[in-house]
């Protein structure tokens, strides 16, 4: 479904990838996990057309959409989940989800104000309320709530369990789950490996700018070096 | 006498808030200040007066000062910001720019005016005055009152009850986030300033009809008022400015009215000073508002 070949990037003279080869295949849930600042933010925005690519190509199903502008990659279907809980602060959550339908380009929805409520009911008990008073954790539902008003067919997420407390940490994932049972293709970005290896079918590690290695999530958990560096609290 | 003035407070409150919407709406989404803006509403009043002098009706003025404002505030946008924007630098940057704008703008209009300052032909709009409570009203004051109480109902609507309102006000939330939900900024960008260019041009007819005085540099002293007007609203405000016009247009018809009238603007700014010390992000405004660095 999502092809990458080869992907180049650098920031001002800094190589934040170096050739990277990856792919998502329909109804899967991909994890990519590594150190902080190893490019996996990188190779997301690069999927969605925040950055633009040096050299390779992103196709996604048969269209390529490599260095095409941010809102030309959501025709495709392709949304990402910023990181850091970019909600609207000063809309109401029933905005915010409106403003998400944008991403739908005239596509039919996937999904509905009241499947999403199903997902997420905290958002319908404060669908009225200003985005920006929510919780960390309500806000983070929010934008996945958000981007799922739009449509998704490849959902990217950047780090959703950035700074919230372990019990939201899991009332989020649960909810990951429910849309990973549903169908929805999934690519994650997660610095915590052992929750990202935990929810995925598959993962990629990636350092410095290169994948190191990849696999069934299930191997990757057991595979000695990367128990060593990205699971050695556990 | 005194429900007299605030009635014609009203209508100079009016005014205001036309104008500084605008500035504000811009203010809010691009953190850029345009002083282009006067010029922008001394043109809206020039298309009305030549419409008129060339035989068309004044109705028919207003809607081409409407739409020309509009796109001339669009091209300006394209111009003076697009470019300066992707150099982060914008907030310096912008204003230097659009004070070249404001001059171009100008210039042109003092060469096709010849410096001259233009009058509507006698009754281009009629005078007819109402008496009703001891109140006098003229047609055109009511007509002032109405058409910015229509545009600002309709400024709300568009921005608080549309679909395109929404997405402007999630660009001005956050650009990023705004993008990667499939808005495509520039759009949203150009609609902002046709908005903010139509409702200064529009103010820029009504000023043009109430004082029937017309010239080139009529935009600076509303720009001087806008700017103030903003910052006592809260920059980027859009209830802010409403309020932060009607404090003004009141301020400014009461003192005319009572005071000695070189006193009016010295009691206006002061009374500005005044509400910074105890609010000093303005009436409404928000902490953040001025921070560009912060929403990216």
């Amino acid at each position: 479904m999502l092809e990458v070949r080869d992907l180049k990037v650098s920031y001002s003279g800094i190589q934040a990838l170096r050739g990277v080869s990856m792919n998502v295949s329909s109804g899967e849930t991909v994890a990519l996990i590594g150190p902080n600042g190893a490019g996996k933010s990188s190779l997301l925005n690069t999927i969605s057309g925040i950055v633009r690519p040096e050299s390779g190509s992103v196709m996604f199903e048969a269209g390529d959409i490599t260095g095409a502008r941010a809102w030309v990659v959501t025709k495709a279907g392709v949304l990402q989940v910023p990181e850091g809980r970019k909600v609207f602060g000063e809309m109401t959550v029933l905005e915010n989800l409106q403003v998400g339908e944008t991403a739908l380009h005239g596509r039919a929805p996937t999904y509905r104000l009241q499947d999403v409520f199903d997902v997420f009911p905290i958002l319908q008990e404060r669908r009225e309320q200003r985005a920006g008073s929510l919780s960390g954790g309500q806000q983070q539902m929010l934008v996945i709530a958000r981007a799922l008003m739009g449509g998704p067919r490849l959902l990217l997420l950047d780090e959703p369990s950035l700074g919230l407390a372990p019990v939201i940490i899991s009332q989020v994932f649960d909810a990951l789950a429910e849309l990973k049972a549903q169908g929805l293709t999934i690519l994650l970005v997660e610095q915590n490996a052992h929750l990202a290896l935990t929810a995925s079918d598959r993962a990629y590690v990636i350092e410095q700018g290169r994948i190191m290695k990849s696999g069934a999530s299930m191997d990757l958990a057991k595979d000695p070096e990367v128990t060593a560096l990205y699971l050695g609290q556990e | 006498m005194l429900a007299q003035q605030l009635l014609n407070g009203l209508v100079v409150s009016g005014v205001y808030a036309l104008f500084s919407l605008g500035f504000t709406l811009v203010f809010g989404i691009q953190r850029i200040l345009n002083l282009a803006h006067g010029a922008i509403f001394m043109t809206g009043a020039m298309v009305a007066f030549y419409t008129v002098k060339g035989g068309g009706p004044l109705w028919l003025g207003f809607i081409l000062a409407i739409l020309a404002s509009g796109a001339l505030s669009v091209l300006v946008e394209i111009v003076c910001f697009r470019r300066l924007r992707k150099t982060g630098d914008e907030e310096f940057g912008g204003i230097i720019s659009s004070i070249g704008a404001g001059l171009v703008i100008t210039t042109i209009a003092q060469q096709v005016s010849s410096t001259q300052v233009l009058r509507f032909p006698f009754e281009t709009f009629p005078v007819v005055i109402f008496k009703f409570w001891g109140l006098r009203v003229s047609m055109l004051q009511l007509f002032m009152a109405g058409a910015a109480i229509i545009l600002v109902l309709i400024l709300g609507y568009y921005v608080y009850r549309t679909a395109f309102g929404r997405r402007i006000r999630a660009v001005t939330d956050n650009e990023h986030a705004a993008m990667l939900m499939g808005i495509n900024p520039n759009f949203v960008y150009s609609q902002t300033y046709f908005l903010a260019g139509a409702l200064a041009g529009a103010a820029g007819v009504l000023v043009g009809l109430a004082f029937n005085s017309i010239t080139f540099l009529m935009g600076e002293p509303y720009l001087m008022f806008a700017f103030a007007i903003i910052i006592l609203g809260g920059l980027g405000s859009i209830p802010g400015a409403l309020l932060a016009s009607l404090v003004f247009g009141m301020v400014q018809t009461l003192t005319i009215a009572y005071l000695p009238s070189g006193l009016t603007d010295t009691i206006i700014f002061a009374s500005l000073f005044l509400i910074l010390l105890v609010r000093p992000h303005g009436i409404l405004g928000k902490e953040d508002a001025g921070n560009l660095r912060g929403r990216r």
